[in-house]
């Protein structure tokens, strides 16, 4: 199961990235839960300045970035 | 493009990497070269437009601009966005971590411009400032200078009205962002920071970040130019069209009496209007151009656009979960002054 977050409190980018995110990994056939996480606190706790950040599995992948469905595939797989 | 101090540049730059970026450039300056005589062909022998008519005039000024202005926009978005590949918001925060006031809100200033920012992140990066121990003044620098100074209302300055006023622009909203910091700095009102923000813990050091490749900073400028330019061509040519409408009809000297140097309140009244309303420096500064052309004051002017774009209403909201009112309130009160004094400097000096 992949554990994929997306960071960031409810900007467009923020939403523009789950998308992304959920298409790629789709596309990728992953066995994978996806949230958006807005909570100040929890985005802090990880140390992210710049949003929407994605974290997968507990590890931050990106941080200020809205790469394409495509571009993610090589982030998540 | 500020007095940040240097960084290695990672691997050395591959020649193959700058060829395509070599080839655009020479392009780009062709093709800035035919303008005028294109839009000047374009309304006159195409169109069949009489030149010095209002229709005419106000054609040729879209025929020319429009393009001119969006060619500028993307060559400046694109340098700003390889530049920006260096600064990370966590390398930034590094760099002003431990600095002194004064030192401290200088740097800020400049880095400000330098570091990529968008507004929807004002609140983590105000906490990961706090909390990192960099002073609450020096982090307003930081606030103030990265929404002001942004590469779209320098290229557009620029392009419209030329180096000078967009060197101006820079220096005037560089020095706004380090007084103003200061002045927040010595007023002492951490304590109208929302308590928690001290107490949050702040964990991990951030994303991994290795060396970028020169190949990989050329992409982010290409992205940059993507997002910042996709998001703005249009209220730039919404822009323009209004543009030229005043400049073919409204007369000259028209705007001379309510937004001319004689009117005192004038550089007041602009900043009182630009606080609520939300535009990027994309639409509004081919408007301010126009109404320029018809005797309005550069001060004057020049306060409305910082006004629009430094004092936001809704970062104002957002912040407003980090910040009590009275600090919000305090942030606004110095930023407007400073405004309203650079205003009056430009209308007294030029």
């Amino acid at each position: 199961m992949t554990r994929i977050q997306v960071l960031g409190s409810g900007c467009t980018r923020c939403n523009v990235l789950y998308q992304h995110a959920e298409q790629a990994a789709k596309e990728l056939g992953l066995d994978y839960e996806i949230e958006k996480v807005t909570d100040i606190t929890t985005i802090m706790g990880y140390g992210v300045m710049t949003t929407p950040a994605l974290v997968v599995d507990g590890e931050i992948k990106l941080t200020g970035q809205v790469p394409s469905a495509e571009q993610l595939k090589a982030v998540l797989s | 493009m500020s007095g940040a101090p240097a960084i290695a540049g990672g691997p050395k730059p591959s020649p193959r990497a700058f060829l395509p970026v070599l080839g655009a450039l020479v392009a780009w300056f062709a093709l800035y070269g035919v303008l005028q005589p294109a839009a000047t062909w374009l309304s006159r022998d195409l169109l069949r437009l009489e030149p010095e008519t209002p229709l005419g005039n106000a054609v040729e000024f879209f025929a020319y601009e429009a393009p001119k202005v969006l060619m500028l926009l993307t060559l400046v978005v694109f340098g700003v966005g390889v530049v920006r590949s260096f600064f990370a918001p966590e390398r930034t925060r590094a760099i002003l971590a431990g600095r002194a006031e004064s030192v401290g809100n200088v740097m800020a200033a400049g880095l400000g411009v330098v570091t990529p920012f968008c507004s929807c992140s004002a609140v983590p990066l105000f906490i990961g400032f706090l909390t990192a121990g960099i002073p609450l003044g020096v982090t307003f620098s930081f606030l103030i200078s990265a929404p002001m100074v942004n590469e779209v209302a320098l290229a557009l300055l620029f392009a419209l009205f030329g180096w000078r006023v967009a060197a101006l622009y820079l220096g005037t909203g560089l020095a706004i962002a380090i007084v103003a910091g200061w002045v927040i700095g010595r007023l002492k009102l951490e304590r109208h920071v929302e308590p928690w923000v001290y107490e949050m813990p702040v964990g991990g050091s951030g994303p991994a970040s290795g060396a970028l490749t020169w190949n990989e900073r050329i992409q982010h400028g290409l992205e940059a130019v993507k997002d910042v330019v996709g998001r703005v061509w249009l209220y730039v040519l919404a822009g323009i069209v209004v543009g030229a409408g005043i400049h073919g009809w409204v007369p000259e000297n028209f705007m001379a009496s309510i937004m001319g140097k004689g009117a005192w309140w004038s550089v007041p009244l602009a900043v009182l209007i630009g606080v609520p309303m939300y535009s990027n420096a994309a639409g509004i500064i081919p408007v301010v151009h126009a109404l320029l052309e018809k005797g309005a004051a550069l001060g004057t002017v020049l306060a409305f656009m910082m006004s629009v774009i430094a004092l936001s209403l809704p970062e104002m909201i957002l912040l407003r979960k980090v910040l009590k009112p009275a600090l919000i309130a305090t942030f606004i009160g110095v930023v407007a002054a400073g405004i309203i004094i650079v205003g009056y400097v430009f209308n007294w000096l030029i």
